[in-house]
């Protein structure tokens, strides 16, 4: 009734490639984007930001990054933990060795470094690829785990292992260490989300993505119509590694504030963010934000409902969440192997043509 | 000889030890694979999950007892009796057969024609599921296991080899466990029996047919579904075999299903398809990583072997994608 593709004349080329094409769709972007900036940060409190708005953010992010690999690129990788604990570790050295920088700017940087790292770890893609890539990117989850644990200079030489972040400001605002305040945290993150976000849309619309999708539907054929594999493999690493190094840096700074690198960026994150993925939707920007705050919000949610109405023991709460995630996992599999995303594409296009079926 | 020598040969033969171990997840990778095409990542958590089925049955644990005390408000958690170890193991097979053919209804049937790394991603998502259903039934403590195999260091062994160090020299024989002695020989009689099998009965050889094309032994009159199942119940008994293994060595918790990870570097290096290829890997990747955690692991911070497994895989696809034993890679446009 109101979502209609009619009376929406494109009478540019810029106009008929938009990312938005829709008149609805792009005001209920601009809707969300102020809902989210403006309204957002004068109404929530310190639970909400740490246990549901700051992992939704940074997990997006992570998960915009390993979909720009495995969604996009078609490059299966199980290393996201290891990749997570590189942003982590840059962000804490950076930081430390130069007390000056700009905390947005650090952030950024930790994202370079990682892309580097992320590089290296994917050149080894040129050669293998499906299960055997899988395989060869837990070798970049164990081995930087280790060397994160085992070498003091990551960690400063501090006499627990762990790293703590020290206090950096943005424009007056703390934004890092305790005297944070939950809105400014959100709004940092979010920024950050919003950019990257917009990033990755238009990276994976344009030439680049092209190549991308070329390399994920058939490596050889896309070889010889011109796709320089190479070139798109290791861009579509360093990218992705980008993202997910961004979120580490993130997380570690903004969200947790400490780590200890085994615990923290172990091989149950990247199934994490691999199931986000998933049920967001391979291959599509939305399906990640999705996937994101689906797999953030169901444990809350189970928790909530299990420890706090029921008053079940939390062990058997976990069990069950992690029974009811791997259920979710294998249900979206059959019977929706697209995600989340394509469960909205399919109501969209229904709700074009509502009230008629046809 | 000198100590170091018999040190270093102490250190191999633990290594391949290990590695029998390493192999005895492996097998169960292949057999699926084979039979399926499935790259089944939940191998380890079955192992998990039937060694867990195995404690639980032998001390007469209720199962679900958590969830209904924290229901109902009861207080229930043993039927106190005690089953004699080959009672418990005939039941836990029977336990994974369901299990079997329960992931072949509920699973499989629908996911039939899909791409291998959808299939992939969902053995991971039933390994999450059964982590929290085998904790959920049968608590998440750590248990010890305890089916009467012998513990120990060998005595015997450590007595025999105390002459061979050359006089004067300090040197107190060579140290073996007992235990993986006896699974390197299960794990030699598994081989065995599964190549018979393979071999000599009807059975064996659809399987074999399932393993080589799909549809022409479907054209035959080969069941496919059947076979999955069979499959799924041999697996099934192999990772129980594993489990009882792991976990008569380290107890059973939680870190035994990470022993699956552990496996996928066997895997490459061995192919996908070979089941002597899964032995094989396994020994490279025990003795490998322990010669290295021996020989370079103190000089840069030791626990190298939580990686090193991985970094020879990896270096060893750049050269060799299809592994040692496995089908050439073909690849047409």
């Amino acid at each position: 009734m109101f979502y209609r593709q009619a009376g929406d004349f494109k009478t540019t080329y810029r106009d008929d490639i938009q990312t938005f094409p829709l008149k609805q769709d792009r005001w209920g972007y601009y809707i969300v984007l102020a809902v989210a900036f403006l309204v957002v940060p004068f109404f929530i409190n310190d639970y909400w930001t740490s246990a549901v708005m700051l992992p939704f953010l940074i997990y997006a992010i992570a998960a915009l990054g390993l979909n720009i690999l495995t969604g996009y690129c078609g490059q299966v990788s199980l290393g996201t933990g290891g990749f997570l604990a590189v942003g982590a570790y840059a962000s804490y050295k950076i930081m430390t060795s130069f007390p000056d920088l700009n905390i947005f700017i650090v952030v950024l940087l930790s994202g370079v470094v990682t892309a580097a790292v992320g590089m290296l770890f994917g050149i080894p893609s040129l050669r293998i690829k499906g299960f055997y890539l899988a395989v060869a990117t837990l070798a970049a989850q164990f081995f930087l785990v280790w060397l994160f644990n085992k070498v003091p200079w990551f960690y400063n030489n501090s006499a627990s292992g762990q790293i703590s972040v020290p206090e950096r400001s943005m424009f007056g605002f703390a934004i890092t260490g305790p005297n944070a305040d939950a809105p400014v945290r959100y709004l940092f993150c979010l920024t950050f989300l919003v950019l990257l976000a917009w990033v990755a849309r238009n990276l994976t619309r344009g030439r680049l993505g092209r190549s991308w999708m070329a390399i994920r539907d058939m490596d050889i054929a896309a070889e010889i119509i011109g796709v320089n594999p190479l070139k798109s493999k290791l861009s579509a690493f360093a990218v992705s590694s980008f993202f997910i190094g961004v979120a580490g840096a993130l997380f570690f700074s903004v969200y947790l504030g400490a780590v200890e690198v085994g615990e923290a960026f172990g091989i149950t994150q990247s199934f994490l963010v691999l199931f986000m993925i998933i049920i967001g939707g391979l291959g599509s920007i939305f399906g990640s934000f999705a996937g994101a705050a689906f797999l953030v919000l169901v444990p809350v949610l189970l928790k909530n409902i299990m420890v706090n109405w029921l008053g079940w023991p939390t062990d058997i709460a976990v069990h069950i969440e992690f029974m009811v995630v791997g259920g979710l996992i294998v249900l979206f599999l059959i019977a929706e192997p697209h995600g989340l995303a394509q469960l909205w594409r399919l109501a969209k296009d229904k709700f074009l043509l509502w009230p008629f079926p046809h | 000889m000198s100590p170091d020598v018999l040190y270093t040969i102490e250190v191999i033969l633990n290594g391949l030890m290990a590695g029998v171990m390493y192999a005895l997840v492996a097998l169960g990778f292949v057999l699926i694979f084979k039979a399926s095409g499935i790259f089944n990542y939940a191998q380890g958590v079955m192992a998990l999950f039937a060694a867990m089925t195995l404690v639980g049955i032998q001390n007469g644990q209720v199962p679900f007892s958590h969830l209904i005390n924290a229901i109902f408000g009861t207080h229930i958690h043993h039927f106190g009796w005690q089953l004699p170890a080959i009672v418990a193991i005939l039941l836990t097979v029977v336990v994974m057969i369901i299990f079997a053919i329960l992931v072949e209804r509920l699973v499989l049937k629908h996911l039939v024609n899909q791409e291998p790394i959808i299939l992939f991603m969902a053995t991971i998502g039933l390994a999450y599921f059964m982590e929290g259903f085998g904790d959920l039934m049968w608590g998440s403590e750590i248990k010890t296991l305890d089916v009467g195999l012998p513990q120990g260091a060998s005595l015997a062994l450590e007595e025999y080899t105390l002459k061979w160090a050359a006089e004067g020299t300090e040197y107190y024989g060579m140290y073996l466990d007992k235990l993986d002695m006896v699974a390197a020989l299960v794990a030699l009689g598994l081989v065995i029996v599964l190549s018979l099998f393979s071999q000599y009965t009807k059975t064996g050889r659809a399987l074999r047919a399932v393993a080589d094309d799909h549809q022409a032994a479907l054209s035959v009159g080969i069941s496919l579904r059947k076979i999955w199942v069979i499959t799924w119940c041999i697996a099934g008994v192999v990772a129980m075999v594993a489990g009882v293994m792991w976990g008569s060595k380290s107890g059973v918790q939680f870190s035994l299903s990470l022993i699956a990870l552990k496996a996928l570097p066997v895997l490459i290096l061995g192919g996908f398809t070979s089941i002597p290829g899964a032995i094989i890997g396994g020994l490279i990747i025990g003795v490998g990583e322990k010669l290295f955690e021996y020989s370079i692991g103190p000089m840069i911070g030791g626990a190298t072997e939580n990686w090193f497994a991985y970094v020879l895989a990896l270096f060893f696809l750049v050269f060799r994608p299809q592994g040692l034993f496995g089908d050439k890679i073909i690849e047409r446009v």
